[in-house]
């Protein structure tokens, strides 16, 4: 998980300013603003939109129309406003927006197609799985940077992260080679994928081994993904790594929520008391 | 040891990355000792967020001698190194702290200093308080974390404001005698009304442990308070002034209106 999703998830802003310190809008008005002119404004709405989950049916139809944009262009070509709509898109719950996303797979901004690949797995539907796994089918081969480039050509992590989420077991065995990936954080997302569609240990066991490393930026990557899969038996290495405790919070509010819908409150199994008093701890 | 403590806060001086820094100020702290507060306080305003929670992690080891440094600290107009300081007061939980985690607690502009705050309230120093003042301090810590647990709008600081309630019951050998069922009230609502798994999970513990009555954890009175009278009778003045204030200026009584304020005098903190 890259530090800005985490970040977006966790509420938790990492260069310090609190995250939902946001201008004031009514649904309203950001409706207006992302149908405006101004088109710093309707980046702004777009995200607005979703951060609070205004899902109304004219606002799916304004969001679904931005994914089309074609005035809102940065310098490199870029389209900021498809981005963020696309994001916003994923936090709306709307099953009706997937194959709008799933053509955005194609657009040639990068960050379109991350963004897409991200709502697609949030979104939980699985209509996308065949197109995602298409992304995969060069394997390594075609999954490495261009010459001269330090960037890959897919947003891997995203496409095998998601694929972990929307449970699609046909793709393990297009997952499992990149566990090899020469990137430390698609290998992350693969052993995440992996753990969620096999329920084997053996690949949350990396996640955990990656807490140990020396990048602080891989450790939260780790810690992130730990939380998103909610693997119990990595309690006590997530409150010992090297990172901000209100990271690790946040990896242990993953792992002890999927543990508490294991018994039906206000019974707490002794995995959760367990990882509650390691979050004491650490308040 | 002592003799070691000129080298290690020479290593702290003179660190020339981040990384060196961080390690450098982490020995230190774990030197233990008092002639290093100066080192581990001014580290606190570097704008090195690792290097700051080594520096509060000995801060807090150090406990009582750090307080008087902490205290000076909140004076100074840096916001960073005084979301540090708090986040030291907390961790120590010394009686003269209280009144600034009263206002941290419900008020601060970031979360980690909300949630540090919040847990501190509820360790503080309890078995410290003298009769009459145990009291009226209970009474402002309780309706803080009242307060932060129904509104607080992090999670964390939810969750942290649970703990200090539960502490409030278990830190105190003789609570108040409706003390228990009003926490455990409090408790109860915040169930009903919590969003978030965890926080409302916490919760249940929490209940859990005060009906089950388990034997109050007291640190015992091993050390007896190192405040003087003079002491007492200024954290009493300024409690009387927090209540003055939210009846007088904030009508509402709604803390987190002294929220404005801080953003207006203060530029964004750190947080981690």
């Amino acid at each position: 998980m890259s530090e800005a999703k985490f970040e977006e998830a966790s509420g938790v802003s990492l260069s310090g300013m609190p995250a939902t310190d946001e201008v004031a809008l009514t649904p309203e008005q950001a409706l207006a603003n992302l149908r405006g002119p101004d088109l710093g404004v309707r980046y702004y709405a777009a995200w607005w939109l979703g951060r609070f989950q205004v899902n109304t049916p004219e606002v799916i139809d304004a969001l679904l129309e931005s994914l089309a944009d074609e005035s809102d262009r940065t310098l490199e070509g870029g389209y900021p406003l498809r981005r963020n709509a696309a994001r916003a898109l994923g936090k709306l719950g709307d099953p009706r927006v997937v194959p709008g996303l799933m053509r955005c797979l194609d657009c040639e901004d990068f960050y379109v197609r991350e963004a897409a690949v991200q709502s697609l797995g949030a979104l939980g539907d699985r209509s996308c799985v065949p197109v995602l796994m298409n992304f995969l089918v060069g394997g390594l081969e075609v999954a490495q940077p261009a010459p001269g480039s330090v960037r890959l050509p897919q947003p891997y992590n995203d496409i095998v992260e998601a694929l972990g989420m929307l449970g699609a077991t046909e793709a393990i065995p297009l997952i499992e080679p990149f566990l090899n990936h020469p990137f430390d954080l698609v290998q992350y997302a693969a052993a995440r994928a992996m753990y969620e569609l096999t329920q084997n240990p053996v690949y949350a066991e990396r996640l955990v081994k990656a807490l140990g490393g020396d990048k602080l930026a891989l450790r939260r990557s780790a810690l992130a993904d730990l939380g998103a899969i909610g693997y119990l038996p990595a309690a006590e290495a997530i409150a010992q790594t090297l990172a901000e405790n209100s990271l690790k919070l946040i990896a242990l509010k993953g792992v002890l929520e999927r543990e508490v819908q294991t018994t039906e409150l206000p019974q707490l199994s002794a995995g959760a008391i367990r990882v509650m008093t390691l979050m004491d701890e650490l308040l | 040891m002592s003799e070691a403590l000129p080298s290690l806060i020479q290593a702290v001086d003179q660190a020339e990355s981040s990384g060196h820094l961080i390690r450098a100020v982490r020995q230190l702290a774990a030197a233990h000792h008092a002639d290093a507060i100066p080192t581990l306080m001014a580290v606190l305003s570097y704008n090195n967020p690792g290097a700051a929670i080594a520096a509060v992690d000995g801060l807090v080891a150090l406990g009582e001698p750090a307080v008087p440094a902490l205290l000076e600290q909140l004076d100074q107009h840096n916001y960073t190194a005084r979301s540090w300081a708090i986040r030291a007061l907390a961790g120590i939980g010394d009686p003269r702290g209280l009144v600034t985690l009263l206002g941290a607690a419900t008020a601060d502009f970031s979360p980690s200093v909300r949630r540090a705050a919040a847990r501190g309230l509820g360790a503080m120093q309890w078995q410290w308080f003298p009769a009459n003042l145990l009291e009226v301090a209970q009474e402002e810590a309780l309706e803080a974390l009242v307060f932060v647990v129904h509104q607080d709008e992090e999670w964390v600081v939810r969750y942290a404001a649970v703990v200090g309630l539960q502490s409030l019951v278990t830190g105190v050998a003789a609570p108040h005698p409706d003390w228990r069922s009003q926490i455990e009230a409090q408790l109860t609502q915040a169930i009903a009304q919590e969003a978030t798994l965890a926080v409302k999970a916490r919760a249940w513990m929490s209940l859990q442990q005060l009906q089950s009555h388990q034997p109050v954890a007291i640190a015992a009175p091993a050390a007896p308070s190192p405040l003087s009278a003079n002491d007492w009778q200024n954290i009493l003045d300024k409690l009387y002034e927090r209540k003055e204030q939210e009846r007088s200026v904030f009508a509402e009584g709604d803390p987190r209106r002294y929220k404005d304020l801080a953003v207006a005098i203060a530029p964004p903190p750190e947080s981690h």
